[in-house]
């Protein structure tokens, strides 16, 4: 056949899965920009084309803004301020007044959808309503990965391959009509060849297969996922979107072929111009009206946290006595490590991602398979084994397959039945930890033992190295200690603590885990790390390299979970007499410290009251992680808009109320800005993707986000939908947004502004998210404290227009009293 | 005893009505409302049922209202109270106490949250209503109510495509149930010419008495009661609807689809057991179809990927065994069955999310490569096609819409031509013509007499086939339903005895809802500038009360028992001959695309997605 000049499929198929949602299946769930394929425009150009393109709603509409302005979460004066720098000093009062009074006729059109539109419009048939159950239906029981009792009969090649098979083989036919059936059965067919009969005129093929494909989202968007990463999947499965096109196509001819028996003209006949779905946007008054707003609402919220930077106050490195504890950057323990160092005014506590620098694939005992430990770009060459695992995994009758059959179901249902009620009973009334529940302490056993140390001359395990030589380890740990500026006086206890988080009938569980061990509990990562650093060869390496750790000094590993508030330590045995005793006193102090968080975090939690005794009201936020009928177990990363890359000091006296990412950080042992670039190289993508999520989750959680969680159901395990024949919805679900404030990330790093702009333009893909702005990005200068904001490819200096932040005497009883977004306040410590 | 029978559907009443007047934004006061409610009739009934058991355990059987009465004819509403009644009320309290609860919490901050609460309470109110009835009018109340809430609750994200469109198949296909209740109910009063009561039906020499004259109508009687069931319990050919079902909040779909309602089905072939225990035919007819819903539900289970369907058609292949239970007459084992499936299949659902954590695990612990099926031994084309078969649902739903909506569909185009006018244009001045027969039927031939009915209802039918596939005009489509009434009244009436009286009964509900109906869709074509109705509009999201009295008024009109009408239908339905087939046939016919035509405009033009985009609305496949 010959080659089309205007159409080419590859390209087509390239742009098509750009702009696809890219969201891995739900065991692999990890955060990332929704809107990521117009990531190479800045960031109002995207949001406004994305919304042109596809009916995205981006933003907050006017009337939310305005809303926000009358309960003033977006305040008046930041409001002119904001007006003076992107317009002028003397455009206020004109924008101001468009802002506030001119009506808008909030109307959001999309092109997407117009063109296959002209079915219902020329033959009045809904091919979507014939096709989209069938096809859907097909796919998710060629995918499957464990739900079906009977499995997709076929095991071969691809998903053509299979379904052709399972077609040819058959009395029943996946068809309708003979047409479209023999040109499947007939083996190759190709997209151009089907699309001629469907559309006709080569102009509207691309415009008409991202119409086709966008009318399922999600279905296609896993589907390229999966192509390009087939080992998202226990259960390996080979599909290609083009394969999902190619049998849609045919299933749309069928259609077609029955409902006007064979006779009917391609769509093109009836349209006279293609529309052209990427053509460039023109700018709306209305479009600049809500950037203003949105440029509002982000600065009420930074411009109080900037002037509390530039307020803070020195904090020495204190002659630290008791113990040093590395945290990860997650904006979750930003208040736990404010009750930690309030406990015990002797510690210090770091934050870098929760991997700790250690990239390997984890393989728990008895388990068949590897998973990935750490920030899910990186693909790690090294296999850590656990050995001597002391517990089993328990087993829950109402999940077995047999309940389903008709003669052991008959049997189940007289007998289990009423078993399932007193169950359900008892998890209404005393919910409790279930085999049904994700629990983070179980990704390891406390007791086994891992394989850290590589032996030389051991063989490898698909591929993977098992362990780490002496070399590699000494390398990972003293890239940490540097990046986080601990590199001396270290104590005789340093800690380092993972974090995960366990819940009950949640589909996005591994979305609360720690997002830099690849939706995982960190606590392997946690003791692989302490296990490095304790490792006598790895000392004896550090020195050379100008890290002395003292003999006495002991790093411990633990796991920290977020949603129960506890921490669990490994191998304390191993610990000194005298360490062990100050350990022993550092666990009750934790015990108090996670009382206190929990207490802190229930405010946000409707029906949990605040007011009270700590430690009861820690009793039933843990209650939370185990009840059937908890939507919220935690909120997750709710509310976040920090990063905060510097040391302590920073923010120390600051209140931030969990928004902020923390990655310790110090100017003065990097000068040229290597560890920083590694820094923001993770920071920008990792929170950045986690933010913005969440932003456009918020934005449109019906079209970016998952909806309610309320209605869904699981397919194949893979992914969650509405009801049984709906598209499959990636995002994230209404109870994980609602509280969250759509303000785009902060990144806050100090150091000399010279210095951050020379290190962020060494790396395109880091420099892209600021350009952009994707992220924001300040710098403070530790000499004078000066504030300089990245705008436009420079740093200028800022001055807050908040005059005086609010000092807090008493947080616990303003915490008591607040369900809401609290203002950044300084506390007296 | 006797005296506190009535509590326990009084209570629930209560329990709805106060959930209705209860404001919106008091989450807490509105779910301790219902929890109170269900924990009082819970408590209430296990005292009961101890003091039952203790007692005699007696068939208890109280005439609680008449609510019209003439000579032979006698509408009551019964209530009736024996073991099946004490199993349904303790399995069903202790369920919705449940749920109740756990909704509490689930619900927490979601639109809609009271929406949610008086559904589950209407729910409940429906199913006791079904479980205590004494006769066959009483069980229609609750049936009725029951097929609204289901309606409700599948449309509960009333704001996305599928849920109303699937809220939409259901009811359609229920409506086919209410149907078979309808024409149970019309022979019935033919049989026994009385509304006979359920424990009348206990009487075995009663029994067998009137069914040796009349055995045709026995079988036929029979026959309605298991179409309705069969429909209720999402049993062969019906199975399809129930995993459809599963749009709304995973509590309510583990209590209505997972639970109770589904096992409505079963409760009335116990029910109505002693009636066609000895029609042998009935008994295998029953077992047939148990046997092909247990084997298709199963099947398709089996090659369910997605969790909810395979709950969905493992509790339908249950049933099917449940209802061979009651065939073969062994009804404490389906009783305690019932129980079991219901508390398993609720718990199962409830815990569905929790599929992804536990089975992960289960796998990458536990992992072995696809286990050979039964099948792999066989041929291969047989597996492929059982496996097509299973996969397509066996092709019950295209089925459905094949063989209902389709042909109902197209009979209505045959009358694309009328608009407006042109039903005032012929149809007024007909009606007129029909009126003057009858008021002067006495000087016309009684052959001609004879076929007035048949032509005067079939009109009525052309009416609301009209309405049914009408594409424009909202209230055109009002109208014709409006319309159809009347033609029904004018049929029947040249049957004898119908009187004036018992017209205005039928028709006054008519007349007021078809007033209020008309001023809510004027109200709102004068907001909106005009209505459409060529796609769902979803104008609930700006005009809740509008939609809110517009769907009274679609109740109304559709003869729900919230008006006269409700008892005029069945009086209408008591004048219809026993050998008049084809009036009680059209008549009914009427009745079901009446409903199908009200419920699918208040869908069109209330519900589904907002034809207005300024705020966030879902893809339409999801």
């Amino acid at each position: 056949m010959e080659r089309s000049l205007l159409f080419d499929e590859e390209h087509l198929l390239h742009e098509l899965k750009h702009y696809l949602p890219a969201q891995s299946p739900l065991k692999d769930f990890v955060h990332h920009n929704t809107l990521h394929a117009f990531q190479d425009l800045k960031f109002f150009d995207a949001i406004n084309k994305a919304s042109e393109i596809f009916g995205y709603k981006t933003s907050f509409s006017v009337s939310e803004y305005r809303e926000r302005y009358a309960n003033g979460d977006i305040k008046d004066e930041i409001l002119c301020d904001v007006i003076g720098r992107l317009k002028g000093k003397d455009k206020i009062d004109f924008w101001k007044s468009k802002m506030l009074d001119e009506p808008f006729e909030t109307v959001i059109d999309k092109r997407i959808g117009q063109l296959r539109e002209n079915w219902k419009k020329h033959y009045r048939i809904d091919l979507d309503a014939q096709v989209h159950t069938n096809l859907f239906r097909l796919l998710n029981s060629y995918l499957d990965q464990g739900v079906a009792m009977w499995h997709f009969p076929v095991h071969s090649r691809g998903f053509l391959t299979a379904v052709r098979e399972l077609e040819r083989q058959s009395y029943v036919s996946l068809f309708k009509t003979d047409r479209a059936r023999k040109m499947f059965l007939g083996g190759h067919v190709s997209m151009e060849e089907l699309l001629k009969i469907v559309v006709g005129d080569e102009r509207f093929y691309e415009a008409y297969i991202f119409d086709q494909q966008f009318a399922h989202p999600g279905w296609s968007g896993l589907v390229a996922i999966i192509e390009d990463n087939p080992k998202s999947l226990l259960v390996i499965k080979r599909i290609t979107l083009k394969e999902l096109i190619v049998l849609e196509l045919l299933f749309e001819i069928d259609a077609l072929d029955h409902q006007f028996s064979d006779i009917w003209a391609p769509l093109s006949s009836h349209l006279s111009q293609p529309v052209d779905l990427f053509k460039s946007s023109t700018k709306s008054a209305q479009a600049e009206v809500l950037r203003l707003w949105q440029e509002a609402m982000e600065w009420s919220f930074f411009d109080q946290v900037l002037l509390g930077m530039k307020s803070s106050v020195e904090v020495n490195n204190i002659e630290s006595k008791s113990f040093q504890a590395l945290f990860c950057i997650d904006d979750r323990i930003c208040s736990l490590r404010r009750y930690i160092e309030n406990l015990e005014p002797n510690c210090l506590t770091y934050g870098t991602p929760g991997h700790f620098g250690i990239e390997f694939y984890y393989q728990p005992d008895g388990g068949k398979f590897h998973t990935k430990v750490c920030p899910a770009p990186i693909t790690p060459k090294f296999l850590i084994k656990e050995v001597g695992k002391k517990t089993k995994n328990k087993k829950d009758v109402h999940f077995s397959k047999s309940t389903h059959h008709y003669a052991f179901g008959w049997l189940i249902s007289q007998t289990v039945g009423f078993w399932s009620a007193l169950r359900l009973f008892l998890q209404i009334f005393r919910p409790s930890l279930s085999p049904a529940t994700a629990y983070s302490f179980n990704h390891m056993d406390k007791f086994s033992e891992l394989t850290i140390e590589n032996e030389e001359g051991a063989a490898l395990v698909d591929g993977l190295t098992v362990g780490f030589t002496v070399t590699e380890m000494s390398d990972r740990i003293e890239a940490v200690l540097r990046s986080i500026g601990l590199v001396d006086n270290f104590s005789p206890i340093v800690y380092a603590i993972g974090h995960g988080a366990s819940s009950v009938n949640n589909t996005h569980y591994a979305g609360y885990d720690c997002g830099a061990c690849s939706g995982r509990p960190g606590s392997v990562n946690a003791r692989v790390f302490c296990f490095m650093a304790n490792h006598k060869g790895v000392r004896a390496k550090l020195k050379e390299r100008g890290i002395a750790i003292p003999d006495e000094t002991q790093f411990v590993g633990g796991l920290h979970d977020t949603t129960r508030d506890e921490f669990s330590f490994y191998d304390e045995n191993s610990l000194s007499v005298l360490n062990g005793a100050s350990h022993a006193r550092n666990v009750e102090m934790f015990a108090d410290a996670l009382d206190l968080n929990a207490k802190e975090r229930s405010r946000r939690f409707m029906s949990v009251k605040t007011k009270g005794n700590a430690t009861k009201i820690h009793e039933k936020v843990k209650l939370r992680s185990v009840s059937l009928f908890e939507p919220r177990p935690e909120l997750n990363h709710a509310t976040n808009s920090l990063c905060i890359v510097g040391r302590r000091g920073l923010t120390k006296n600051l209140f931030l109320d969990r928004r902020s990412f923390m990655n310790s950080y110090n100017y003065q042992i990097d000068p040229e800005g290597k560890y920083l670039l590694n820094i923001l190289n993770a920071a920008a993508p990792v929170c950045g993707g986690i933010n913005l999520e969440y932003y456009f989750s918020r934005v449109d959680n019906q079209k970016l986000g998952a909806g309610s969680k309320l209605p869904h159901n699981v397919m194949g395990l893979i992914a969650v939908a509405n009801g049984i024949e709906g598209d499959l919805r990636p995002g994230l679900p209404y109870q994980m947004i609602e509280v969250h404030d759509p303000l785009r990330l902060m990144i806050i790093v100090e150091h000399k502004p010279d210095v951050v702009l020379d290190t962020i333009q060494r790396n395109p893909d880091t420099y892209n998210w600021f350009i952009n702005e994707w992220v924001r990005l300040a710098v403070i200068d530790p000499d004078d404290k000066g504030i300089h904001v990245f705008a436009d490819g420079a740093f200028n200096l800022y001055c807050p227009v908040t005059e005086v932040l609010r000092n807090e005497a008493d947080l616990m009883s303003l915490l008591e009293s607040s369900h809401e977004n609290l203002p950044v306040l300084t506390l007296n410590n | 005893m006797i005296q506190f029978l009535p509590v326990f559907v009084l209570l629930p009443f209560l329990g709805f009505l106060v959930s209705l007047l209860i404001p919106k934004h008091r989450e807490v006061t509105l779910s301790n409302a219902a929890v109170a409610v269900v924990s009082l009739q819970l408590f209430s009934a296990l005292i009961y049922v101890f003091f039952w058991l203790l007692g005699d355990a007696a068939m208890i059987n109280v005439k609680e209202i008449v609510l019209y009465k003439t000579e032979g004819y006698e509408f009551f509403i019964d209530l009736f109270f024996d073991r099946v009644t004490a199993v349904y009320l303790l399995v069903g309290a202790i369920l919705t106490l449940m749920i109740t609860i756990y909704s509490r919490y689930y619900l927490h901050r979601e639109t809609g949250y009271k929406r949610f609460f008086n559904t589950i309470m209407f729910f409940y109110l429906g199913y006791n209503i079904i479980i205590f009835s004494g006769n066959l009018e009483t069980m229609f109340i609750g049936w009725e109510v029951l097929g609204l809430s289901s309606f409700l609750l599948i449309a509960f994200y009333r704001d996305r495509f599928l849920p109303v469109k699937n809220a939409v198949k259901v009811f359609s296909i229920y409506r086919i149930g209410d149907v078979g209740m309808l024409l149970a109910m019309w022979l019935s009063h033919h049989l026994w010419h009385e509304n006979i009561t359920f424990l009348k039906l206990n009487n075995a020499e009663l029994v067998s008495h009137h069914l040796l004259e009349h055995s045709a109508f026995g079988v036929f009687i029979a026959v309605m009661f298991l179409l309705s069931a069969a429909v209720k319990s999402a049993q062969f050919p019906f199975s399809s609807w129930l995993p459809r079902a599963m749009e709304g909040p995973t509590p309510s779909s583990a209590i209505f689809y997972g639970a109770l309602s589904v096992h409505i089905g079963v409760f009335l072939m116990i029910r109505t057991f002693p009636f066609w225990e000895n029609q042998y035919v009935v008994r295998v007819l029953i077992v047939f179809m148990g046997l092909i819903t247990a084997f298709i539900g199963f099947q398709t289970a089996r090659v369910q990927s997605s969790i909810k369907a395979q709950i969905a058609y493992s509790s339908i292949s249950q049933i099917g065994i449940i209802f061979i239970e009651v065939a073969l007459g062994l009804e404490i084992l389906a009783l305690i069955h019932f129980a079991g499936n219901a508390f398993l299949r609720s718990y199962q659902l409830l815990v569905s999310p929790s599929v992804v954590t536990y089975l992960i695990r289960e796998q990458f612990y536990n992992y072995v490569p696809p286990k050979a099926v039964a099948e792999d031994s066989w041929p291969k084309k047989i597996k492929h096609s059982i496996y097509i078969m299973s996969l397509k649902e066996w092709n019950l739903d295209s089925m459905m819409f094949n063989y209902m909506w389709k042909p109902t569909k197209k009979l209505g185009s045959l009358f694309q031509f009328l608009s407006r006018r042109s039903v005032f244009l012929y149809f007024i001045p007909v009606y007129i013509v029909g009126c003057l027969l009858w008021a002067y039927q006495s000087s016309v031939p009684v052959s001609v007499i004879k076929v007035l009915p048949l032509v005067f209802s079939l009109i009525g039918l052309v009416l609301v086939l009209k309405a049914f596939t009408e594409r424009k005009s909202a209230r055109l489509t009002w109208i014709l339903v409006f319309l159809n009434h009347f033609w029904i009244a004018l049929a029947v009436s040249f049957n004898e005895m119908f009187s004036l009286e018992e017209n205005v009964i039928y028709l006054s509900g008519v007349v007021i809802a078809g007033l209020l109906g008309y001023l809510a869709l004027s109200r709102l074509a004068r907001i909106e500038n005009g209505i459409r109705l060529d796609a769902f509009q979803g104008h609930i999201y700006e005009h809740p009360k509008i939609g809110f009295l517009f769907l009274m008024a679609c109740l109304g009109l559709a003869g729900f028992p919230i008006t006269t009408t409700f008892l005029g239908e069945d009086l209408i339905f008591s004048h219809i001959h026993g050998d008049q087939v084809w009036l009680a046939a059209c008549v009914s016919l009427s009745l079901i695309v009446d409903g199908l035509a009200l419920i699918r405009l208040y869908a069109r033009i209330f519900l589904g997605p907002h034809v207005k985009t300024y705020h966030e609305k879902a893809h339409r496949s999801s």
